[in-house]
This record gives C-alpha cells, sequence and structure tokens, in this order.
C-alpha cells in the first residue's frame, strides 16, 4: 500500500452530538464506572478496612456466584423477558449436585455436569411455556420462584442441610489460588490478546479500506486494561492471591461477550429483543431463540447455585433464596442491560455485581442495620432503572 | 418480467379482489393507486406471498411460479419493503442490512465483509449517513426508510415492493426516497410503489395502475396521463 494513500478515518463526535448521545440515555458504562469510584472513596474513607487487599478478596469470592446468576438473566432481559425463577433454581441444581457427589458418592465434576443439565432441562420447560403455551415470562417463572423452592424443600427432606466435605473438589473449587506466575501469565496473555486482537482488527479494515481510528488508540485500550489488570492481581496477590472462583466468573463473562457480538445466535439474540416481528420478518426462528435465552438463564443459574454451595461448603435451606435473585436482577439492571430488551452487554453482570456487592460489603462493615442495607440497595436498583427507562424514552423518536 | 394474472381473493363476504391482472419489467417503476379498500395490499401480499389468492396465477418470464410464503417469494427474487419499517432500532445499520442473512464463517460473523458491502451499497444508492455504526434508533426518518429499501436489495432481487414509503416523511426527506426509488430503476430492478400520494407517483413512476373495488380499472404511461385522468380512474367517476 503507498504510503500516499489516505484512509477515511472515523471523525470523533461533535460535542453537539456527544451531548444528543448522551440525552438518548446511551451512556455506556460511565455511570457505573463513576458510582464505583464514589463507593470505594465513600467506603475507604468511613473504614479502612474496605480497601484491604483482604476485604477486597474476599468481595471478588462474594460476586462470583450471584454474577453467575446475573449472567443467565442477563440472556433473558435482553429479549425484554425477565427470569424469576433464576435464585430458586440455583438452589435446587445445588442441592442436586450435592445429593449426587455426597449421598450416592457420585464424580463431583459429573454431579456438577448433571446439575447444569437439569437447570437447562428447567430453563427448556420455562421457554416451552412461555413461547408454546404463550405464558408472560413473568408468570412462567413466577410459578417456577415458588415451584423450585417447593421441589428443593422436599429434595432436601427432614435435615434440610447437607454438608460438602470441606477438602472435596467441589469446596476446593472456591478455595483454589492462582499462583503468582499463573496470575501474571494470564493477565500479560489477556492484554496480549486483546491488543493484538485491537490491531489485527484495525489491519483488517484498512485492508478492506474501511474507516479505523487512530493507532494509538487501540494501544491506549490495551494499556487501560493492563492496568486495570494489574492492579487487580497486585491487590489479590497482597492477601491469598487470585481466587479460581473469580477467574471462572470472569471467562464466563468474556465468553459469553465474544458469543453475543460475534455470533449470528448473538446478533439474532439483540434483534429478537429489539424487534421481535422484524426478526421473525428477516426469516429468524425466534421462537427458538427465546427458547435458547431460557435454557442458558437456566445453566448459568445452575453453576451460579453450585458456586454458591461452593463458597459455603453446604446447601440448605435457603439455598438460592432470600435477596439473591433480587441482587441478580439488579446487578444486570445496574450494570446498564435495559429491561426493556434490546440493550446490555454481559460486563453489565460483572460491572453491576460489583457495584451491589461492594455496597453491601461496605455496611456490612460499618455495621449497618441489614434495614439500611435493603432500603440502600433497592435505591441503587431504583436509580438504575429509571435511567433506563430515561434512556428508553430519549430513544423512541 | 414478473406478471400476476387474473388474480382472485376473497375474504368471507368481501371480494377483495377479482380478476386483477399486472405486469411488472425490469427498469420500471410502476405505481399501484386505488381508494382505501380497493385492493392494493391485497394483490402485493398474493404477491409476496404473504396470502394465497384464491385462483389465477403469477409467472416469472414466462413460467407459472408458486409462491406459498414469503419465503418463497424471496427465493424468487421479490422482495417487499413493509409500511412499518421493520427495522431493529437498537442495531446498527450493516446489522439490519444483514439481519436474517448474516455473512458468516460457520457461525461467526465477518464483520467487515459486511461492513463492505453496506458501504459498497450506500454509496451506490447514494444514501448519506454519517455514522453506519450507530443504532438505527439515532437516525433521520428519511435515512431509517432507505435503511429499509436497501435492506431489500440483499439479496439481490429482481422487484422490489414498495407499500406507502414516504408516508410518514416531510418534505426533503420524500425528496430523498423518491431519489433513491429511481436509483432503483437504474440500477435494472423492476419496483412495484404503493402510493396514495399523487404528487410522488407522478414524480417517480412510469406506469400507473389503478385499481377499485378488487378489479383492474386503469392503467397509464405516467408521461401521457393527467392528473385528472388517473383521479378519475380511481373514483370511478366517468372522465
Ligand atoms: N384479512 C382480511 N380479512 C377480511 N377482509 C379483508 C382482509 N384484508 C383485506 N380485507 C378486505 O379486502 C378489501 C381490500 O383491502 P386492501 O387490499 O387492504 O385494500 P387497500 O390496501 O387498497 O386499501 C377491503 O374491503 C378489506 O376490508
Ligand atoms: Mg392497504
Amino acid at each position: 500500500m503507498s504510503a500516499t494513500t489516505v484512509h477515511p478515518t472515523r471523525k470523533p463526535y461533535s460535542p453537539k452530538q456527544a451531548v444528543e448521545r448522551m440525552r438518548r440515555g446511551d451512556l455506556g458504562a460511565w455511570p457505573v464506572v463513576g458510582g464505583l469510584i464514589a463507593i470505594a472513596v465513600v467506603f475507604g474513607s468511613l473504614n479502612e478496612h474496605f480497601l484491604s487487599p483482604e476485604n477486597l478478596t474476599n468481595l471478588a469470592l462474594q460476586m462470583a456466584a450471584t454474577g453467575t446468576i446475573s449472567l443467565g438473566i442477563i440472556m433473558v432481559l435482553l429479549l425484554g423477558e425477565i427470569d424469576l425463577a433464576a435464585g430458586s433454581v440455583s438452589g435446587l441444581c445445588a442441592v442436586i449436585m450435592t445429593i449426587m457427589n455426597v449421598r450416592h458418592g457420585w464424580n463431583p465434576l459429573l454431579a456438577i455436569v448433571v446439575a447444569v443439565a437439569a437447570g437447562a432441562a428447567i430453563g427448556l420447560l420455562h421457554g416451552l411455556l412461555f413461547t408454546r403455551i404463550r405464558m408472560p415470562s413473568f408468570v412462567v417463572t413466577l410459578a417456577g420462584l415458588i415451584g423450585w423452592q417447593g421441589l428443593l424443600l422436599f429434595l432436601l427432606g427432614e435435615g434440610g442441610t447437607i454438608n460438602l466435605p470441606f477438602d472435596g473438589f467441589v469446596a476446593k473449587l472456591s478455595d483454589t489460588w492462582l499462583p503468582p506466575w499463573l496470575a501474571w501469565t494470564l493477565a500479560v496473555a489477556l492484554v496480549g490478546a486483546y491488543g493484538g486482537s485491537l490491531l489485527l482488527g484495525r489491519r483488517l479494515r484498512l485492508a478492506a479500506d474501511l474507516p479505523v481510528g487512530p493507532a494509538y488508540w487501540a494501544v491506549v485500550r490495551a494499556g487501560f486494561l493492563a492496568v486495570v489488570l494489574a492492579a487487580a492481581v497486585a491487590v489479590l496477590q497482597a492477601d491469598r492471591g487470585v481466587p479460581l472462583l473469580l477467574v471462572i466468573f470472569a471467562a464466563l463473562v468474556v465468553l459469553l461477550d465474544l458469543v453475543l457480538r460475534h455470533t449470528t445466535f448473538g446478533r439474532w439474540m439483540y434483534a429478537v429483543g429489539g424487534n421481535a416481528e422484524a426478526a421473525r420478518r428477516a426469516g429468524i426462528n425466534v421462537t427458538r431463540i427465546r427458547v435458547l435465552a431460557f435454557v442458558l438463564s437456566g445453566s448459568l443459574a445452575a453453576f451460579g447455585g453450585i458456586l454458591a454451595a461452593s463458597r459455603l461448603s453446604a446447601v440448605n435451606q435457603s439455598s438460592g433464596g432470600s435477596d439473591m435473585l433480587l441482587m441478580a436482577i439488579a446487578a444486570a439492571v445496574i450494570g446498564g442491560t435495559s429491561l426493556f430488551g434490546g440493550r446490555g452487554r454481559t460486563y453489565a453482570a460483572l460491572l453491576g455485581i460489583l457495584v451491589i456487592q461492594s455496597i453491601t460489603n461496605g455496611m456490612l462493615l460499618l455495621n449497618v442495620d441489614s434495614s439500611v442495607r435493603y432500603m440502600v440497595t433497592a435505591s441503587v436498583l431504583a436509580l438504575a432503572v429509571a435511567i433506563d427507562s430515561l434512556a428508553r424514552r430519549g430513544s423512541t423518536p | 418480467m414478473i406478471r400476476a394474472e387474473d388474480i382472485s381473493k376473497r375474504y368471507g363476504a368481501v371480494q377483495a379482489l377479482e380478476g386483477v391482472s399486472l405486469d411488472l419489467r425490469p427498469g420500471e417503476v410502476v405505481a399501484l393507486v386505488g381508494d382505501n379498500g380497493a385492493g392494493k395490499s391485497t394483490l402485493v401480499k398474493a404477491i409476496s406471498g404473504v396470502i394465497s389468492p384464491d385462483s389465477g396465477e403469477i409467472t416469472i418470464d414466462e413460467r407459472p411460479v408458486r409462491i406459498g410464503n414469503p419465503h418463497d417469494a424471496q427465493a424468487l427474487g421479490i422482495s417487499t419493503v413493509y409500511q412499518d419499517l421493520a427495522l431493529c432500532e437498537n442495531l446498527d445499520v450493516v446489522a439490519n442490512l444483514f439481519l436474517g442473512s448474516e455473512r458468516r464463517r460457520w457461525s461467526v460473523l465477518s464483520h467487515i465483509r459486511m461492513e463492505r458491502a453496506t458501504r459498497d451499497l450506500l454509496t451506490q444508492l447514494d444514501v448519506r449517513i454519517r455514522d453506519i455504526r450507530v443504532p438505527v434508533a439515532m437516525l433521520s426518518g428519511g435515512q431509517r426508510q432507505s435503511v429499509a429499501i436497501a435492506r431489500a436489495l440483499i439479496g439481490e432481487p429482481k422487484l422490489v415492493i414498495l407499500d406507502e414509503p414516504t408516508a410518514a416523511l416531510g418534505v426533503e426527506q420524500t425528496a430523498q426516497v423518491l431519489g433513491l426509488i429511481r436509483r432503483l430503476r437504474d440500477r435494472g430492478l423492476a419496483v412495484l410503489l404503493i402510493s396514495h400520494n399523487l404528487a410522488d407517483v407522478r414524480a417517480v413512476s412510469d406506469r400507473v395502475v389503478v385499481l377499485r373495488l378488487g378489479r383492474n380499472a386503469g392503467e397509464f404511461r405516467t408521461a401521457d396521463a393527467s392528473q385528472e385522468s388517473i383521479v378519475a380512474a380511481i373514483t370511478g367517476a366517468a372522465a
């Protein structure tokens, strides 16, 4: 390619257009990042323990289970539907896994696979009731919320609690820490892969004569990721190390994001969430997409339940109960997933659960009464939904 | 050439179409006009496979074809732009253009190939959109209609059917879309335009076909016909 070839570059937005985008609620992840910084400053100054490596490691461990369930919720929220059964399904599948593993002595991996398959089957049932019988997803999963909770109590029977052996595979999941060399290698590999893919994408676009941003921009973005990852690894390394649980959760977030953005399945998820009728006319099998979303939600709920059981080294009658479901939904919405469908990314689960969990964690450290904690969490959720609703109003002409 | 011959369709007690015929040739814009309830939408639905007529025949280059559903119509090169745009407002222009027929390898989207094709197509059609990677919700009405029309061209159709494409647009955006329709004709496509607006019809069409009460009620070469004679055919008043 000759040096004189001038490639069109993507012009940055003028201030006026930037304001316009903002008015339409197209804020991206910035409100959440701002919120996180505010949380860190407020709680960090009120309690010196909040930003300590030990507490941040605990935070990372607390995030993984609910965050995984939240990922599943995002799959159905993207279609403009809701899954109220995710909490119950997570508890039920954790109980199934524990019974297989502890009572029947199954290989733990097999027990996990069977439990996740059970979650998928439950999701399939929800999806079929929703698409075939056309029951509103709200009602299907509300029935699921109660029904699967009932089945959980039935399976647990008299005792009400089953312990997982502390040195067993399942419990070990949440007590495994990456050795420093592995953590750093992983971080470097991630930054390299990210920066490399940006630069490769840029070259391919240039080769196809498509507009590109400036080259330094790819470096800046990769550098930003490098700083974030290095900070995270350094902090976690100062305590027990990078928890395997966090790596599993983050890997799911990244994997699902790639699927949503780069596969036809993902494209059709957004299409169905944006305008199901348009998707149908374009020849997309809308029913199949909807059923698959519920299957994904059920599977991820099951897996999240297993992670929660691993943390507790037990399952009991309140597995997947209390505020787990609301936290998972709130995390998705706070992270920027629209309740109206068609908008959001899997990183919402990561950012949203980080916000919710650090507020909860911070208030626990400050010995704030649970009554106040509930009200604060509810306010944050209401704020996120308000922003979402305004954004929707802004984007419908 | 695409020809609908002697098409009839009855809905209960209503004879929506009775022996209607229509010829569509490459490189020609045909305007289908008529009063409300004249049967325009029903005829279009029969050609685009949304309904099956009770009797009559559709031929492409003299060969009879069976159009049982919209998919058949698309496979035969008949592409329809519905009145309600049928775009996904949350997706960008590229995603909307290729919706349902994404270029892919296995299941992985070929973003670059699709964006290249989108830019080429929009350039050829002289559709100007500043940033084709923002959600369609952020475009103007005329731009969205242009995207909907460009979308109809993705499968390389022979015939594009446009149902009231300018109904919701202002003066300037209407002019944009009419210009786009002319460029479709210049690409050698057959275009069937349904419109209530006689000014648009006269501005852009080569031939006007009038339906009245489910029957053919006149056919004019646009260049030779007066507004009065078309209106008279629509209303059934003696010219
Ligand atoms: N699905 C339907 N069921 C019953 N009657 C219909 C249906 N669709 C159209 N019709 C009737 O057929 C006639 C022609 O309608 P249509 O093709 O929509 O006319 P146009 O599009 O010219 O206004 C009208 O009398 C209308 O009421
Ligand atoms: Mg009509």
